[in-house]
């Protein structure tokens, strides 16, 4: 029997909790507790998570964080589960979906609960800037709700096998494991949060109130708030190339979710698309997890991660080809290799240069998009700019939206990095503080320090593109 | 565009351009750093965490500049350079020693014969693990020291590869 379950790991050790069973298209299968649906038929080798509703196209797990929605299944007689973020149970019933799925079997079964939270500041995304966020809001006494659609918090955070870069008083030289930890206690610690994961915030109403579901609780939420940080973060990109649906094609940070959250092996040899940061770091991630990534190529003419992450990789004797580019995915229901193609000057593949690389697996890393979707749905001003990753926000000093009360931080602010979103998530929950009446003079100093320091961060050749881009958007 | 953004890799011509190699003359009083951090990135903790106050930074995006005078090798940057991109370089022994942070498995054990790998991961030699030093915490990475036959081996070997 396939099973893709990491056991030793350099960094990480995996504390999978009790076996489940659960059944499969009538199969009885064998996971764990600390497992979503996916991660364990993933673990069992299914590639297959449901197919294309118009061509009927086999598709896998793309995004792995409950974004993309291809892992979609028909779980308990209820379709359309993002099974990557439906956590496992024991006697679980999974099936594959024809299509958007059949009515509902068990709506029945269980009450909807209905809950009316009233709190100062609401929170959604419990990442690196909504942690931070609720951390320094409730710091002055602000009552906060966090919400989170995952069944951890930490965000992206929680697989950052890495150390960060920055300053020691910046966590620099800390895994983002360990800052994810420290504060996702200081978060369960603080008894003026209120935590709410595994609940999707579905939309905003006037005035300032939040919906939220929870499906694990079977309760709707409403919530009175007096402002909202939206700290929602982002989502992968895909790129265009001929059968970028295959399963076994998926975003470089599904990767890491599958082999650094669960423990569970992506492929055994992969191809990375795209050299920056991600791509790099991910690469490299893959090598600790026992993956042989085969080569890591490049469109853009240099490689855009830091040097030091790219000589990580190369020292293990990993290709990166600049200048390259994927030119289709093979494969019979999935992925079995990947033709790559050089580019001449002007970003056009040189015919004759296709060459096949046998794999099991293609990771796209070409960035990432800001998930606006609840801000633009608030009537929050949106403007389009490609140095912040796509659709952000205005705002002002204080990460402050065009809709009073309603501010932003981290990647859905712009595409940047943890320490950042950190510092960003700082800065708005302090905002909203002041903003209250609940936080002094104190706290204005302290933002003012966390900007000054944000800056100093941005100050050096690879902020350049981020400093361009707020230029745009720091208007208000 | 620099070559090593295109390939990944630096030339040891180029660290020396840069004044990245210690001296002949104090590779033989024994260990000390030098690092392969070449660009303007925003890291520091190296500088702050090292003892002697040898690694100097105008700013948080400046490049380290080790002074070699004063490192005192004792590896506490290396543990927590989050770019890996330290080594500990020493000639005051027999045969010269190369320390490397390592982050794979299989970790190596003392007396192992171990490949040893070029900044391009190409093989080209052997050394011998000589001593290894295991983080306590999480944030640290292992350091491996192996013993080399030549300086060619000192200067260009930068990865392992444990055979078992």
């Amino acid at each position: 029997m396939i099973d893709l379950r990491i056991h030793e790991h350099p960094i990480l050790k995996f504390d999978r909790g009790r076996e489940l069973r659960f059944i499969f298209e009538g199969k009885e299968m064998k996971g764990y507790e600390s497992e979503t649906i996916a991660a364990a038929l993933y673990a069992s080798g299914l590639k297959e998570f449901m197919h294309s509703f118009k061509l009927n196209r086999p598709r896998g797990i793309f995004c792995a964080i409950g974004v993309c929605a291809s892992c979609a299944m028909r779980v308990n007689g209820v379709p359309n589960i993002r099974t990557c973020i439906a956590p496992l149970k024991e006697g679980t019933i999974v099936e594959r979906q024809e299509r958007r799925g059949e009515f509902p079997t068990n709506t029945v079964k269980k009450e909807t609960k209905k809950e009316e939270l009233e709190t100062d500041i609401t929170v959604i995304g419990g990442g690196p800037a909504g942690l931070s966020a609720a951390i320094y809001a409730a710091k002055y006494g602000a009552k906060v709700v966090l919400i989170d659609k995952a069944p951890k918090l930490g965000g992206q955070l929680i697989k950052q096998t890495h150390k960060f870069f920055g300053s020691r008083k910046h966590d620099a030289g800390v895994r983002g494991i360990d800052i994810a930890e420290k504060l996702i206690k200081e978060v369960l610690d603080n008894k003026n949060i209120t935590v709410l994961t595994k609940t999707s915030a579905f939309g905003y109403y006037e005035p300032m109130t939040i919906g939220a579901a929870s499906n694990e609780r079977s309760t709707l939420y409403k919530i009175k708030t007096k402002k909202i940080i939206m700290a929602t973060g982002a989502a992968e990109k895909s790129l265009i190339f001929e059968n970028n649906d295959l399963p076994g094609v998926y975003g470089a940070g599904a990767a890491q979710t599958l082999m650094n959250v669960y423990g569970v092996k992506p492929g055994d040899n992969l191809i990375m698309v795209g050299a920056g940061n991600v791509g790099v770091i991910v690469a490299y991630q893959l090598l600790q997890a026992g993956v042989n990534v085969k080569m890591i190529v490049e469109a853009m003419p240099k490689i855009g991660a830091y040097f030091v992450h790219a000589a990580k990789v190369r020292r293990m004797g990993v290709p990166i080809l600049t200048r390259h580019s994927i030119k289709r995915a093979y494969g019979d229901g999935k992925v079995e290799g990947a033709t790559i193609v050089q580019l001449d000057d002007k970003w056009q593949p040189i015919p004759g240069t296709e060459r096949d690389v046998e794999v099991d697996g293609i990771a796209i890393s070409v960035g990432l998009r800001p998930t606006y979707g609840i801000l633009d749905q608030a009537g929050v001003k949106l403007k389009f700019v490609p140095e912040l990753g796509g659709h952000v926000a205005l705002r002002n000093k204080n990460l402050e939206t065009s809709v009073k009360g309603i501010y932003i931080a981290g990647d859905v602010a712009g595409i940047e990095e943890a320490s950042t979103a950190i510092m960003e998530g700082r800065i708005a929950g302090l905002s909203a503080a002041i903003d209250m009446g609940l936080a002094g003079d104190d706290a204005v100093e302290l933002r003012e320090k966390v900007r000054e320091e944000l800056k100093d961060l941005r100050a050096g050749p690879f902020g350049e593109r981020i400093r361009k881009g707020l230029e745009k958007v720091e208007v208000l | 565009m620099e070559d090593y953004e295109r390939t990944g890799t630096v030339t040891l011509d180029y660290l020396k351009k840069i004044g990245n190699v210690p001296s002949e003359e104090r590779l033989k009083k024994g260990p000390v750093a030098m690092t392969e951090c070449v660009q303007d990135i925003p890291c520091n903790p190296c500088a702050e965490v090292c003892p002697t106050k040898s690694i100097h930074m105008d700013n948080i995006n400046d490049r380290p500049k080790i002074d070699f005078d004063t490192c005192i090798g004792c590896t506490l940057c290396m543990q927590v350079c989050p770019g890996l991109a330290i080594f500990m370089l020493d000639k005051s022994k027999e045969k010269p020693r190369l320390t490397i942070p390592y982050e794979m498995l299989p970790m190596p054990e003392r007396g192992d014969v171990v490949k040893l790998l070029s900044r391009e991961g190409e093989e080209i030699g052997e050394g011998t693990v000589v001593a290894l030093l295991f983080p306590d915490k999480r944030y640290q990475s292992a350091l491996v020291t192996v013993e080399v036959d030549n300086d060619r081996l000192l200067f260009e070997a930068r990865n392992i590869r444990v055979v078992k």
